[in-house]
């Protein structure tokens, strides 16, 4: 679903140029929950916008769905973007000025669907989270938890081969954060391929596998016993 | 997509009110100042008679040689803008043109039919009858008089709808009598309304001004010695105190129209009047070769600066302020659009690509356009109103908002806004959406 190899990402100035992201090889199954984690400043952000096709990279090969990206141009990456991915971010990003019903049309609206389909997509992922009455709610009329579920709402609602979360429970209470990872459980558990970059170990434990980026390269660890979660939250 | 876009834009648009509103009143201010000056050049600016301006002349013939420098101030060539009585009278008997007519400007007192009315004095255009249908102007009742009444002297009058409406009560005068400087005149035509801007066939006095009420035969005026009411040019030339001195001086104050079909009937008219100026030099009036000119209707305009550089100046000067008021809607713009770099970097994010996030924006800038044309439009009509407050009526007449000038407002606003907005919707479009969504 998900593969890149030996993947580099450098930010060149005029002086100096730093490596994000070196010789960063992953590859996500079909189906497979995979929580990303890694210190702060090791790449885990700069390899989710490049997993979303929001940026591009500098040397390596990225297959998303058995297409390769590398020389796709803005339409074509932002069309995959918009049928392939749906985004969940830590601050949400819903649109302050459209309602729930309406931010969760804005990727369909690009896809081009018509008014009935989107309208069906929309009630559906509604649903789905639980926010059916919240349709014509603003965000800022939302608690925190459910501008997050909204979001996630938006990310189904284009059924997505890939859902892409950054932190998603990283601006949420304890009882909230439990209810959106339940959520994205639930939807893993229904066939969701889903890469959670986070950098909250108990999260991670409840991913089906853990991918973890130190400087920038891949720290895969898949072969070690899990980590109970109480042992890591003192780490 | 048109509508969502536009649906996306009026959102925008709401959410910050107050960028919204300045740019709006960038937009209008800028189109406002920009239309109003240029309706009012326009007016001064257009073609009297559009559909013969190329085929109506109007002759110069130097009469005063070229050491003459003082004749006509600002005329780099020297030549007078009318012709003598002399020249006058010879051009007509020529009949070297398909029409042709002298024409000049008295004064009348009118003695109304109706006991109710007190006389009054009235302008009046003494001409000959090809004035009418050379210059095609339009009858309501009647016909121009014949060509025998130029030659007979007769006593005929064609009056305008207006003075027709004062003293015949709008009724059909033609066949009645006027009484006009004590001698009663049989009407023969009353106009229906006309009134060419600016007044190219005389533009000795107002530009803009009224038209004459009244026209009578040219050989009738001269009979009854009517003097002229507009300047009249000596250069020094006496003439005898007498009228028949007058006629016969080198003063000029007869204006003359010809109407020339082609262009070879043109050329072929240059030349006679270059035969007519020699003639003149071999006969001893003129000691210098010929010196003639001849002009359309378009060019005479040009020769009399009916359009001031004044105007000139006052359009660009508008124009230079719109452009003034499109930099700082720019410059609103893409502060509004920086202020939603993070919006954008979403919908980048949810597939929208950069041609999507580029006509969007530019929808925006689209819809500010409109709507500040719209207020431009109503800044344009208060700005006339207020020019027709302090020019002279003439203009003023002139300074309405056509639906063309509508259209061109709109279209000006929506189109200057859109070319403002291409940096920053360029910008919008550029947004890295990667580094929005870091930062949040």
């Amino acid at each position: 679903m998900l593969k890149m190899i030996h993947l580099s990402k450098a930010y060149r100035t005029e002086v100096v140029e730093t490596y994000a992201l070196r010789d960063f090889s992953i590859n996500v199954r079909e189906g497979e929950f995979v929580a990303v984690t890694g210190p702060s400043g090791s790449g885990k952000t700069t390899f989710l916008t490049i997993a979303g096709l929001l940026e591009e990279f500098s040397g390596g090969e990225y297959l998303l769905d058995g297409t390769d990206v590398r020389h796709l141009n803005d339409n074509q990456r932002s069309k995959l973007r918009n049928e392939k991915i749906g985004f969940i971010f830590q601050a949400f990003n819903l649109i302050p000025d459209l309602n729930v019903y309406d931010n969760i049309e804005v990727p369909l609206r690009y896809r081009g669907l018509g008014a009935d389909e989107r309208k069906r997509r929309i009630q559906e992922s509604l649903q789905r989270v639980g926010l059916s009455a919240r349709a014509r709610h603003y965000p800022a009329e939302l608690s925190g938890g459910q501008q997050q579920r909204v979001a996630i709402a938006r990310a189904l609602a284009g059924s997505p081969r890939l859902l892409l979360a950054d932190e998603p429970t990283g601006n949420l209470d304890t009882q909230m954060a439990r209810g959106v990872l339940e959520l994205l459980e639930e939807l893993h558990r229904d066939g969701a391929t889903i890469v959670m970059v986070t950098h909250d170990p108990e999260l991670a434990v409840r991913a089906q596998r853990e991918v973890h980026i130190v400087d920038g390269q891949v720290v895969d660890l898949a072969g070690q016993p899990r980590r109970v979660a109480g042992v890591n939250a003192q780490l | 997509m048109f509508a969502y876009y536009l649906k996306l834009a009026l959102r925008s648009l709401k959410r910050n009110v107050v960028l919204t509103v300045l740019m709006i009143a960038a937009i209008g201010v800028g189109i406002g100042a920009s239309m109003t000056t240029v309706t009012i050049f326009r007016a001064m600016d257009g073609d009297p008679i559009p559909e013969k301006s190329s085929r109506l002349f109007a002759p110069q013939i130097d009469n005063y040689g070229p050491d003459n420098k003082k004749v006509v101030a600002g005329d780099a060539e020297h030549l007078q803008d009318q012709i003598t009585y002399i020249d006058a009278v010879n051009l007509m008997n020529a009949k070297a043109a398909s029409r042709q007519a002298a024409m000049y400007v008295t004064a009348l007192p009118v003695t109304p039919p109706s006991r109710d009315l007190l006389p009054f004095q009235e302008q009046t255009r003494a001409t000959y009858r090809d004035f009418f249908p050379m210059f095609q102007v339009p009858f309501l009742y009647g016909a121009p008089w014949s060509a025998s009444d130029d030659e007979d002297r007769t006593y005929v009058v064609v009056i305008s709808r207006e003075l027709n409406d004062r003293v015949f009560g709008g009724a059909n005068s033609v066949g009645r009598t006027l009484k006009l400087d004590n001698h009663d005149y049989r009407v023969v035509g009353v106009l229906n309304r006309w009134q060419p801007l600016p007044k190219f066939y005389d533009l000795t006095s107002s530009k803009y001004g009224e038209g004459e009420n009244l026209f009578i035969p040219f050989s009738r005026a001269i009979e009854n010695q009517m003097q002229g009411a507009e300047s009249s040019n000596c250069a020094g030339y006496t003439g005898a105190p007498t009228w028949d001195g007058y006629l016969h001086s080198e003063c000029v104050w007869i204006q003359f129209w010809a109407e020339l079909p082609t262009v070879s009937d043109a050329a072929r008219y240059r030349a006679f009047l270059n035969n007519y100026a020699a003639e003149q030099r071999r006969t001893g009036r003129f000691n210098w070769p010929p010196r003639t000119r001849l002009y359309d209707v378009r060019e005479w305009l040009i020769h009399w600066h009916a359009v001031s550089d004044e105007v000139r100046i006052l359009v660009l000067v508008a124009f230079s302020f719109l452009f003034v008021c499109l930099l700082n809607a720019m410059g609103l713009m893409l502060a509004k659009i920086m202020n939603r770099a993070a919006d954008i970097g979403v919908r980048r994010a949810l597939g929208a690509s950069r041609g999507t996030i580029f006509g969007q924006c530019l929808m925006e800038a689209g819809v500010v356009g409109l709507v500040g044309g719209l207020v431009g439009l109503a800044l344009t009509a208060l700005g006339l109103a207020g020019v027709r407050q302090i020019v002279s009526p003439g203009t003023g007449r002139l300074t309405h908002l056509s639906p063309t000038d509508i259209g061109i407002a709109l279209s000006l606003a929506v189109l200057a806004t859109l070319l403002a907005g291409l940096y920053p919707t360029w910008r919008a479009a550029h947004v890295q959406p990667a580094w929005q969504l870091k930062a949040q």
